[in-house]
């Protein structure tokens, strides 16, 4: 990895969200609440359709910060908020991007503001990161 | 509505989880990490939502109302397969918004009396 600076625009990433990926992710985290996987449950509980687990969105973000730190073990903060949930209808794939904007470099450690959006519109709000260098 | 006398009180985990290296590589893999040792940073959601979730049924709030409104993690120590867990949580807030009740609670995942996460998650149960 290369050294971070403050004030740095990090590259993008671009992460695929379909059904197959929230079965996985409610497999693999125990939440099987079943707006997260059943097109008929969703909906009758007032949803446009099936949404991604927030923490999954969430987990990607997380994903990318990792990468950028160079390993999962390096991440010592992680906080956002969900602003707006991501839709994922049957057989689509719905893309998340991701990017971040290093805001501070101090004690050793780099501060992150990271943006998260599906079809240009923002998915989380007040989504920071602190990483060690 | 959350009696306020219960923002404060602490619950204490009453069983434990060992952290296995299945559950650890399941998760980093379904969100496409390519090292499935370390437990990515949101991995203690699924420690601590669970208890999360059985303090704030016990106080009476109506868990089918729910969204998750926030999530924050502080990592004093990664977890890693092995590791024996308890988690304690603690109702730092609860305040009405618009008919809305806001709660946060804050959940410690603690091996050996060390907190290894921290996680608040505030949960938003709707009018």
């Amino acid at each position: 990895m290369s050294a971070l600076t403050a004030g740095q625009i990090l590259v993008p990433k671009t992460y695929i969200i379909n059904r197959a990926a929230l079965v996985t992710y409610a497999n693999a985290s125990g939440d099987q609440n079943p707006i997260h996987q059943n097109e008929e449950f969703a909906k009758s509980v007032g949803l446009e359709n099936v949404i991604a687990h927030g923490m999954y969105t969430m987990g990607l973000v997380g994903q990318y910060i990792s990468e950028i730190a160079g390993s999962s073990s390096k991440v010592k903060e992680f906080s956002a908020r969900f602003t707006k949930p991501v839709v994922v209808p049957a057989d689509t794939d719905v893309e998340l991007v991701v990017s971040a904007t290093v805001t501070e470099i101090i004690d050793g450690c780099a501060k992150l503001e990271v943006t998260a959006t599906c079809n240009d519109a923002k998915v989380l709000g007040m989504t920071k990161a602190v990483i060690l260098l | 509505m959350l009696n306020p006398d219960l923002v404060g009180s602490t619950f204490e985990g009453a069983t434990s989880t060992t952290i296995s290296a299945e559950s650890i590589a399941a998760f980093a893999t379904a969100l496409g990490e390519s090292d499935t040792h370390i437990a990515p940073p949101t991995y203690a959601i699924t420690i601590s939502l669970e208890q999360s979730q059985a303090v704030l049924e016990g106080s009476g709030l109506d868990w089918s109302r729910v969204v998750h409104g926030d999530q924050r993690f502080a990592i004093n120590k990664p977890l890693t397969a092995g590791m024996v867990i308890t988690c304690n949580s603690t109702i730092e807030s609860a305040r009405m918004v618009a008919g809305n009740e806001i709660v946060t609670v804050r959940s410690d995942l603690i091996e050996s009396r060390e907190v290894t996460v921290s996680s608040w998650s505030t949960l938003v149960f709707r009018a």
